[in-house]
């Protein structure tokens, strides 16, 4: 489903590299370029919330902002919305990483599953699977399980299909001359087949941690509780719009630290892989 | 023919399955009702109305929503393709936006534009415009340098240059990332009808559980799932028609 920014740097590094000699220069002024970016448009929103043109229950001041971050903080709540909200994504990506990679390797595996697992993937990867939602509340409840079931349902689909798409592309050379070199067919799993098709597993998984993060924020919305989501949504039923956009920072701080981590294992996991040389 | 049953037997088995269990008295109808009084109760929800009306509203605000994105998106990455300085100042925006959990700004399009269309469509433009700049910037960074070079000592213009050399080429990108926003446009709007609205799908999936008539509810679930498989392969079929002369 999606392309990411793991692919969307490379490519923007290796059109660039064609037109700018690489000098440490040029990596100093892009860093610089990034982070002035940023404090600029910080500086705007103070700017354009300080000017009288919007009212500050429409957009409070950034610094307004960062006071209420920090008085949640002291007070301890910011840590426990935190903390459940990132427990309940991951758990659910976990789960999903590990019953999508092995429901992948299942279905290319053995043609009975593939047979009947094909059409429900094909089927419902494409689904807004969020609208579910009622009826997992229905069968669940409000609570981490029913929580964390909507995250794993959401995400597991493209764990599978990437899965399956890095398996069927591992070389058959590989696998033959494995397989000539003694290797059972549990080796060849583990030790062969999974480690190829790593690559595209993991592409499969940094499309599936968005999709996670974007439905615990929103299941934690609709079902209220403790999480960012939750909290947010209550500030703003209680018209309280510092709380949103608090809530709004603190949710955009996570995506980043989490997205920025999953790359980071990307990288670590594929030393060896070809793709490190290019970027390197 | 036959192929194409063998191939979707198992969803007509879960289909089976769904009918039997309830029936059997393995799950309780109320958990889940078996799938013939759903499709009554769609027929039901379709004459009076309620399903078309709201279902329109929904479409409305994610066409109005996806489209704006797709323009204003694709602009921007195109513009930011083309010039190196709003490339240097945008591109950092960008990748910090990028992994934001869009369904963030439910609650800030509601605070600024209310529980009606206003906020459903600001807030699918802004959660599906990323990935559309992002598609247009690596597809028109992507163009190939000998054809720009050559179309333009042959003396293309910009404009013609924009048409006839990046636009091809950063298509199959560009549409891609159309794609992501096809499906993100889906979930933020059921999510967003969901948490905070007064009419389309996802208000009248949260009415009816509301007042009990489960039937009705999973009807209209899985019209939005139905409804959301198709716009994906309809898509699909327009990406290959498109992308025809590639090959």
């Amino acid at each position: 489903m999606a392309r990411i920014e793991d692919q969307f740097s490379p490519a923007i590094a290796a059109t660039g590299a064609g037109r700018l000699p690489r000098g440490g220069i040029d990596a100093a002024f892009r860093i610089a370029a990034r982070y002035l970016a940023i404090v600029l448009l910080l500086i705007a929103w103070e700017a354009f919330a300080r000017s009288g043109k919007v009212t500050p229950f429409m957009l409070p001041p950034f610094s307004a902002v960062v006071a209420r971050i920090h008085t949640d903080a002291v007070a301890g709540h910011l840590w426990l919305d935190l903390g459940l909200t990132v427990y309940r994504a991951l758990a659910g990506f976990f789960i999903a990483a590990c019953g999508g990679i092995a429901l992948g390797a299942a279905m290319s595996r053995m043609a009975s599953i593939r047979w009947f697992f094909d059409p429900i993937i094909s089927v419902g990867f494409p689904m807004p699977k969020i609208a579910f939602l009622p009826i997992i509340i229905l069968w669940l409840g409000v609570y981490d399980v029913s929580k964390i079931s909507m995250v794993v349902f959401d995400a597991i689909f493209p764990v599978v299909t990437a899965t399956i798409a890095g398996l069927a592309a591992v070389d058959k050379e590989l696998i033959w001359s494995a397989r000539n070199m003694g290797a059972g067919e549990r080796e060849l799993t583990w030790q062969v087949a999974l480690p190829a098709a790593l690559p595209q597993i993991l592409t499969g998984l940094q499309v599936a941690l968005p999709i996670a993060l974007i439905v615990e924020i929103v299941v934690e919305m609709a079902m209220g509780g403790y999480g960012l989501g939750g909290a947010t949504m209550s500030a703003s039923r209680f018209a309280d719009s510092r709380g949103v956009f608090a809530g709004i920072v603190e949710i955009a701080i996570v995506g980043y630290a989490l997205i920025r981590a999953m790359s980071f294992i990307r990288r670590r996991l594929l030393v060896w892989h070809d793709e490190a040389e290019e970027r390197a | 023919m036959t192929r194409t049953i063998i191939r979707y037997l198992p969803l007509l088995m879960l289909a089976l399955a769904w009918e039997a269990a309830p029936r059997l008295g393995l799950v309780s109808a109320l958990a889940l009702p078996p799938l013939s009084h759903v499709a009554v109760a769609w027929v039901d929800l379709v004459r009076d109305g309620e399903l078309v009306d709201n279902g329109l509203t929904s479409i409305y605000r994610g066409t109005a929503g996806l489209l704006l994105a797709v323009v204003i998106g694709g602009g921007l990455g195109v513009a930011m393709a083309s010039w190196r300085r709003l490339d240097l100042f945008l591109k950092p925006l960008v990748e910090v936006f990028y992994p934001l959990p869009k369904s963030a700004l439910i609650p800030a399009t509601a605070l600024w534009l209310g529980l009606g269309d206003g906020s459903k469509i600001l807030l699918i433009l802004l959660g599906c415009m990323i990935p559309v700049t992002i598609g247009a910037y690596n597809g028109a960074r992507g163009s190939d340098h000998a054809l720009i070079w050559s179309a333009r000592s042959m003396g293309a213009n910009r404009a013609r240059m924009l048409w006839d050399v990046f636009m091809p080429s950063a298509l199959p990108e560009l549409l891609n990332g159309i794609r992501t926003a096809l499906a993100l446009s889906f979930i933020l709007l059921v999510s967003s009808e969901l948490i905070s609205a007064q009419r389309g799908f996802g208000y009248l999936i949260g009415y009816l559980g509301d007042t009990g008539s489960y039937e009705g509810m999973v009807a209209v679930v899985l019209t939005v799932a139905v409804l959301g498989f198709a716009a994906d392969r309809l898509y699909q079929r327009l990406m290959q028609w498109l992308l025809r002369w590639r090959e």
